[in-house]
């Protein structure tokens, strides 16, 4: 697909207007990661009950494709279940393969991202929200605690 | 920081022509003959590493495939000739950098490892609790982290030489910065950013008459311009061979020999003993004490083959190649709307190392762009210098960085990448 694939339109409103940007108060779940190679951050706040993600609300900077990523994940798993994101999270890590393990209505904006495949030196980028999402819900599970 | 964009239009300087013959320098460079998609190579990522001129190619070949042996102990010809040409590449690298003796000279893996070697076998010998260790704002983790860890160990303490707003260090701040606890100032010659030239020789003696020693990190500038380790006045000088056209694997430390004779080893092993009994050893003479292990051989002959062809260029119309190229540079992208550049504004305080950001537009997003448009490389992300970013108040920057062979036409292809990043982002 090349640039025109990876820079699309729905791509540059995310990083321009990220949706659910700024804190949670009481975070259940609030967790920062970063690459170390590029500097990208995020800041990852969640609200749970039981297992749905009421709230679900970022910080972060970086590249379009991570903000973009990020700002789509948030809306894509807000008010979901841990199975429904874990969907998503390995829907997204295929998807950077080249492989399609969803279909374009379960995607939704997300689809957008198949062409970051394309660059692989980018796929770091578009996938910092997910692994940190991962991370936080596989942490959750294990340990119970409030995951800092 | 940022520069005001006031260029004057980019055709006005082009009375100066640099004085070098690029177009022959370019032959030499096997890569740069590479297109890909129809389009030639625009690399301009000379800070991170250089690209090998075919004599250096040619001369690591040579080797692997007429006189590949160990040095230092084989008792037949091809041992000989490849310990004639591994220490014929140290004298090399004596000359280049001025050095008093190849005692000075010692081979490592890079800058990295260089600037490591004096923080474990200098440091740990000679920095001890509330002492300070004096470095800038504008160092590369390289030249930071050594120093963190050794200061961790010591309950010493790490101090730093603010920088200005141009991005140049205030002398007067730096020595004010000088105690008598300070130990050591740790300062890089060239900054890998900003491309500030910095004042290390002043620096130096200010530091010496308060009975401190000097590193200079030379990474940036050992492989641009001319380099005097004794004019410098500093007691280590560390740079990386892969950025000045040898291959990687390859670096240098020098040390001023009365420093080297006080210093303990770095790595214990073979090679750098003189004898070794049941519970003890002793250490074989300079510099060898300090290259444990079989070295790398092929690499340190090949930055003797790129020593020789920079020398043979000459490092001071190299110098004048890439200040005039950075003038242009400036010139141009500052007279893009939207962008802002960072370090000092005349190209005679820096080297050739342009950093910028165009709008809202992340440098991964410009470095795809003009890579994928125009074939042009470049940096962005934070080069290893994460507190000079948090000073510059940016997550991050584009960075061009120029050397022998660039040329005009780079920078256009630069520029002309960026205005189409601005349409593709609407800045």
């Amino acid at each position: 697909m090349g640039l025109e694939g990876l820079y699309q339109e729905i791509i540059l409103d995310h990083y321009k207007n990220p949706r659910n940007r700024g804190p949670i108060e009481n975070p259940d779940i609030d967790i920062f990661e970063s690459n170390p190679l590029c500097g990208d951050e995020i800041h990852l706040q969640a609200k749970l009950d039981g297992q749905k993600l009421t709230d679900v609300r970022f910080e972060g900077k970086g590249c379009s494709i991570s903000i973009a990523s990020a700002s789509m994940m948030t809306e894509v798993i807000r008010g979901h279940s841990h199975e429904h994101a874990h969907k998503f999270i390995d829907g997204v890590r295929a998807m950077m393969h080249g492989e399609e393990k969803m279909s374009n209505e379960e995607l939704g904006d997300m689809e957008a991202l198949k062409g970051v495949a394309d660059f692989p030196a980018r796929v770091k980028c578009a996938l910092l929200a997910w692994t940190t999402l991962e991370k936080a819900l596989n942490d959750k599970l294990s340990g119970g605690k409030k995951v800092t | 920081m940022p520069l005001k964009s006031t260029a004057p239009a980019p055709d006005a300087h082009r009375a100066a022509r640099p004085s070098l013959d690029v177009d022959r320098i370019r032959r030499d460079f096997p890569i740069l003959l590479r297109e890909i998609g129809g389009k030639r190579i625009v690399y301009l990522d000379n800070p991170a590493t250089t690209q090998k001129p075919r004599t250096v190619i040619d001369a690591i070949i040579h080797f692997y495939e007429h006189y590949n042996a160990n040095v230092h102990r084989g008792a037949y010809k091809l041992a000989e000739e490849a310990t004639a040409a591994y220490e014929g590449a140290r004298e090399k690298t004596r000359a280049f950098l001025n050095a008093a003796s190849t005692e000075e000279i010692i081979f490592t893996r890079g800058t990295t490892e260089s600037i490591n070697l004096a923080a474990y076998a200098w440091g740990r010998a000679y920095v001890s609790a509330g002492d300070e260790i004096l470095v800038t704002e504008m160092e590369h983790h390289s030249n930071l982290v050594p120093w963190q860890i050794l200061v961790k160990e010591k309950q010493a303490a790490l101090k730093y030489i603010p920088i200005e707003d141009d991005g140049t260090i205030d002398l007067q701040k730096a020595v004010a910065g000088i105690s008598p606890k300070t130990r050591l100032v740790a300062i890089t010659h060239v900054s890998n950013v900003l491309g500030t030239v910095n004042p290390v020789c002043e620096i130096a003696k200010a530091a010496h008459s308060a009975g401190a020693v000097v590193l200079v990190d030379g990474a940036q500038s050992a492989p641009h311009m001319p380099v005097d380790v004794r004019a410098l006045d500093c007691d280590f000088f560390a740079l990386s061979g892969h950025k000045m056209c040898a291959p990687t694997g390859i670096g240098v430390l020098y040390v001023r020999k009365s420093v080297l004779e006080t210093m303990p080893p770095f790595h214990g092993g073979g090679d750098m003993i003189r004898q070794v009994y049941r519970d003890h050893a002793t250490w074989n003479d300079l510099p060898w004490k300090f290259e444990a292990g079989t070295p790398n051989i092929a690499d340190a002959i090949g930055l003797g083959a790129a020593i020789d062809y920079l020398t043979g260029i000459g490092l001071d119309a190299i110098r004048e190649h890439e200040i005039e190229l950075t003038r242009y540079a400036i010139q141009r992208l500052s007279a893009v709307p939207s962008v802002t550049l960072y370090g000092p504004r005349d190209a005679r305080l820096r080297a050739g190392v342009v950093s910028f950001n165009v709008g809202d537009i992340h440098p991964h997003d410009l470095a795809t762009i003009v890579d994928s448009k125009l074939n042009v490389a470049i940096r962005a992300g934070h080069h290893c210098a994460q507190p000079l970013m948090n000073r510059l108040n940016v997550p991050a920057t584009a960075r061009a960085g120029f050397y022998l062979y660039n040329t005009e036409a780079d920078v256009d292809s630069l520029v002309e990448g960026i205005v189409q990043a601005k349409e593709i982002f609407k800045v």
